[in-house]
C-alpha cells in the first residue's frame, strides 16, 4: 500500500504489514469465490435451486376459470406416477386445508394467493415458498416419511395470520393410488 | 471541535427515547406470544405493536444515530464548524413530524402492515407519508455531509480526508441510494393506492423494490458501528489502526457491493427468475469480503494496543487488553455477535440453504443478533464515548456501564439463540400467538420462553443505558478536551485519489444496481395483468 509517507524508517514494518494484509485478503477472496462456486455446482449438478420460472395468474378470476378453480384444487395422480398438488392461500386459510400426498413420490406443488401475500412452509422439511397474488409458486418435493406435517402460513397476511395453519398428510403409496382410482382431486376429506 | 452539541444531543436523545419505547414494545411482544403470557383476545394489538417496533427500530432509531454521529464526525474529524446548521435542524424536525405522523395511525390500528409494508395490504396513507418525511429528513443530512466535505476539501486541496469522515460520507451515500427502492415503492405504488387514487397494485414488483432497500439498509445501520471499530476503538484502548488504506477499501466495498444483492430476500418468491436470484446470491457472498477484512484489521489494531501494554505470546496478549474499558468490552461482545450472526447470514444468502429457514423465527433471530446485537451495542459505546464531549460532564459510573453492556450481550444471546433453534424447527415469523397445546408445537415452548426471558434482560439493559446517559447530564463538569479519532500506525500523508474520493465508487454502486435490478424491475413493470386489488387494513 502506498499511503505511508515516512519511507525512511517505517518502511520495513509497513512492508511486513502490507504483506500480511495481502495474504489475508487473498484468503478472504478465495473463501468468497468458493462459496459462489459451491452454490453454482449444487445448483447445476443437483438441480437444487429456488423457483426458477415466473408464471402469472389473475387472482380476481381464480375462482372462475383456469388451473385454480375450486374443483381443480387438491392432489392428482398423474399418468407417469407423479403427483401434482394445487392449492391456494387466502385470508386466513389454505384450500385444501389438509393436503394428502403419497410417500416416496415426486410431487409438484403449484400454489397461488387469492388476496394478499402468504407463504407455505411445511415443518420438518425444506418446502418453503411465498404465495404472491398474481404469480404462481411451484415447488418440487418428496416425502420420505409418512405422517402428519404442519403447514403454517409463514408471511404476515393481516390480523388472522396466527390462525392460518394447514396440514399435510403423507400416506402410503398404495393407499393413495387406491383413493385416486375414482379420479377427481384428493384432499384429507373423506379419509 | 464540537460546536453544535445541542444539535447532536437532540439527535441522540430522540434516537434513544424512541429506542426505549420500541424496546419496551419488543419485550411485551416476546412475552405475550410465549407460553408464560396468555393469548391475546385481540391479536391485532400484537401487529400494531410489531409495526411500531419495526418502524422505529428500522427507520427512525438507526437513522438518528447515524445523523447525530455524522454531525459529530464532521465537526471533530474535519475540525470545521458544521455548514448548514439550519438545514440540519430542519432535517431533525422533519423526522420528528414524520415519526409522529406515522405512529398515530399505527397506534390507532389503522396501519398494521408491519414496517415492510406488504402490499396489497394497504394502511392509512399518513403512515406512509410519515415514513417518507423521515427519509426526506435524513436526505438533508446526506446532502450536508457531502457539502461539509466539499468545503473542507476546498480549504485542504489534495489532503487525505480523515478516515472517519471518508467512511461517514460513504455511509450517507449508501443510505441515499438504498432508500430509493422503498421510496419508489411508496411513491409509485403504495401511496397512490392508500390515497384512493388507484385500487390495484403489483405485489411482486413491490417486493422487488423493497428488496432494493431491505438489504443495504442493514449496511447503513452498520456504518456507525464500523466507523467506531476503526476510528474510536483503537484510540480508546490505546492502540493504532493497523492499516488506514485497508479501512478505506472496506468502506468502499460496502458502498459498492451492499446494494446489488437485495434479491436474496426473494429467493422463495415466484416473481423473480433463477438467474437473478443466483447473481444476487453470488454478490451477497462478496459482501462478506469487507467484513472479513475488517475483522482482520481490527484484531490486528487491538493486538497493537495489547503489545504496547506489555502483552506477549501468540495469544497471551489477549489477557493484556484493557478489559475494564467499556469500549474494549463492547467491541468484544460486538465481534462475538457479529461472528454468529454473520455465520447465520451466510446460510440465509445461500442459494440452497435459504429454503430451510426462510421466513421462520431463524430470520428474526438472525437480524436481532446482527442489528440489535453487534450493531446496537456499538451505538451504546459510541454514546458513552461521545457523551462527555457533548455534555461537558464526566460519565463516572464505569461499573454500571460495564454491567449494562454485559446484560445486553447476555440478553441478546439468550433471546436469539433459542430463536434460531425454533426457526430450524419451522416456527413461522410474525404470529401473535402459538398453540403450544398442539403436540407438534409443544416442544418449542421452552425455547420461546427462554427468548422471552432474554427480552426482559434486554429491556433491563436498555433502561440502564438511558439512566446512565441521563445521569451523565447532571454529573460534575469536566473538560473532556477535543474529540479525537484513532491514528493509523502509518498515518497517511498522501492517499491515492481513488481512496480519497467517492465519485468513482458511487458511479459503480449505481451501475451495479442498474445491471442487477434494471431488468427484473422493467420486466415486472411492463408485464400486464399482475396488478391485484388492494386489501385495506383497519377499514372495518
Amino acid at each position: 500500500m502506498s499511503v505511508e509517507g515516512a519511507h525512511s524508517n517505517g518502511s520495513a514494518s509497513a512492508e511486513v504489514a502490507a504483506r500480511v494484509e495481502r495474504r489475508w485478503a487473498t484468503i478472504a477472496v478465495i473463501i468468497v469465490v468458493m462459496m459462489a462456486l459451491l452454490a453454482a455446482f449444487a445448483g447445476i449438478h443437483r438441480a437444487t435451486m429456488p423457483q426458477p420460472r415466473v408464471e402469472t395468474t389473475d387472482p380476481s378470476r381464480l375462482h372462475l376459470s383456469g388451473e385454480f378453480v375450486e374443483s381443480n384444487l387438491g392432489s392428482v395422480l398423474e399418468t407417469n406416477g407423479n403427483v401434482t398438488v394445487r392449492a391456494i392461500g387466502q385470508q386466513y386459510s389454505f384450500t385444501p386445508a389438509c393436503i394428502v400426498v403419497p410417500v416416496d413420490t415426486p410431487i409438484t406443488l403449484r400454489a397461488t394467493s387469492a388476496d394478499v401475500v402468504h407463504g407455505i412452509l411445511i415443518q420438518g422439511t425444506n418446502v418453503n415458498t411465498m404465495l404472491v397474488p398474481g404469480y404462481i409458486s411451484e415447488q418440487l418435493m418428496r416425502f420420505t416419511k409418512s405422517g402428519d406435517y404442519l403447514m403454517p402460513c409463514q408471511e404476515f397476511c393481516s390480523f388472522g395470520h396466527e390462525g392460518m395453519w394447514g396440514k399435510v398428510k403423507v400416506i402410503d403409496k398404495a393407499d393413495f393410488a387406491n383413493r385416486a382410482k375414482g379420479g377427481g382431486r384428493l384432499s384429507c376429506v373423506g379419509q | 471541535m464540537l460546536v453544535n452539541r445541542k444539535l447532536i444531543l437532540a439527535h441522540f436523545w430522540l434516537a434513544f427515547a424512541v429506542f426505549g419505547i420500541a424496546l419496551t414494545l419488543g419485550a411485551w411482544q416476546m412475552f405475550i406470544r410465549s407460553p408464560i403470557g396468555t393469548w391475546l383476545s385481540n391479536p391485532e394489538l400484537y401487529y400494531r405493536s410489531l409495526t411500531a417496533h419495526g418502524t422505529v427500530m428500522g427507520y427512525v432509531f438507526p437513522t438518528l444515530v447515524a445523523m447525530g454521529f455524522g454531525y459529530a464526525i464532521s465537526e471533530s474529524a474535519l475540525e470545521q464548524r458544521l455548514v448548514g446548521v439550519r438545514w440540519a435542524w430542519a432535517g431533525f424536525w422533519l423526522i420528528v413530524v414524520g415519526a409522529i405522523m406515522a405512529m398515530v395511525p399505527v397506534g390507532l390500528g389503522r396501519a398494521s402492515v408491519l414496517y415492510t409494508f406488504y402490499p396489497p395490504l394497504i394502511g392509512n396513507v399518513f403512515y406512509y407519508l410519515g415514513v417518507v418525511l423521515v427519509v426526506v429528513g435524513s436526505w438533508i443530512w446526506v446532502a450536508l455531509m457531502s457539502v461539509n466535505l466539499r468545503v473542507w476539501r476546498k480549504a485542504h486541496p489534495g489532503a487525505p480526508v480523515p478516515l472517519a469522515m471518508f467512511a461517514n460520507v460513504a455511509g450517507s451515500y449508501l443510505w441515499a441510494w438504498t432508500a430509493v427502492g422503498a421510496a419508489l415503492e411508496l411513491l409509485l405504488q403504495i401511496i397512490p393506492v392508500a390515497a384512493g387514487l388507484k385500487a390495484t397494485i403489483d405485489a411482486g414488483l413491490a417486493r422487488v423494490f423493497f428488496s432494493w432497500t431491505l438489504h443495504a439498509i442493514v449496511y447503513f445501520w452498520l456504518m456507525p458501528t464500523y466507523i467506531a471499530y476503526y476510528t474510536i476503538v483503537p484510540r480508546a484502548i490505546g492502540g493504532r489502526i493497523y492499516s488506514d488504506s485497508m479501512a478505506r477499501i472496506s468502506f468502499i466495498l460496502f458502498l459498492v457491493v451492499a446494494m446489488p444483492i437485495g434479491m436474496h430476500h426473494t429467493f422463495a418468491d415466484p416473481q423473480v427468475g433463477a438467474g437473478f436470484k443466483f447473481i444476487h446470491s453470488a454478490f451477497t457472498a462478496l459482501v462478506a469480503l469487507p467484513t472479513l477484512l475488517t475483522v482482520f484489521t481490527i484484531c490486528a489494531s487491538v493486538e497493537i494496543a495489547a503489545r504496547l501494554r506489555g502483552g506477549r505470546g501468540m495469544f497471551g496478549w489477549i489477557r493484556a487488553l484493557p478489559w475494564d474499558n467499556p469500549m474494549m468490552l463492547a467491541l468484544a461482545f460486538s465481534f462475538v455477535m457479529l461472528g454468529f450472526g454473520g455465520a447465520g447470514g451466510l446460510i440465509n444468502m445461500s442459494y440452497q440453504l435459504d429454503a430451510s429457514i426462510h421466513n421462520t423465527q431463524w430470520i428474526t433471530g438472525h437480524f436481532h443478533l446482527i442489528f440489535g446485537g453487534a450493531i446496537v451495542i456499538m451505538y451504546f459505546a459510541i454514546a458513552y464515548d461521545l457523551w462527555p464531549h457533548l455534555t461537558g460532564r464526566e460519565l463516572i459510573d464505569l461499573r454500571l456501564i460495564r454491567t449494562q453492556l454485559w446484560l445486553w450481550f447476555i440478553g441478546m444471546i439468550v433471546t436469539t439463540f433459542p430463536w434460531h433453534w425454533v426457526g430450524i424447527l419451522g416456527m413461522p415469523r410474525r404470529m401473535a400467538y402459538f398453540d403450544f397445546g398442539d403436540p407438534a408445537i409443544a416442544p418449542q415452548a421452552l425455547s420461546v420462553t427462554l427468548s422471552a426471558i432474554g427480552g426482559f434482560i434486554l429491556l433491563a439493559s436498555g433502561i440502564m443505558f438511558i439512566v446512565i446517559l441521563a445521569r451523565g447530564m447532571r454529573a460534575p463538569l469536566v473538560d473532556a478536551g477535543p474529540y479525537r479519532f484513532a491514528l493509523a500506525v502509518h498515518q497517511p500523508t498522501m492517499v491515492p485519489v481513488a481512496l480519497n474520493t467517492h465519485a468513482l465508487w458511487v458511479a459503480l454502486m449505481i451501475a451495479l444496481t442498474l445491471t442487477n435490478y434494471g431488468y427484473p424491475i422493467l420486466n415486472l413493470a411492463l408485464s400486464e395483468g399482475t396488478s391485484v386489488p388492494a386489501v385495506y387494513v383497519g377499514a372495518q
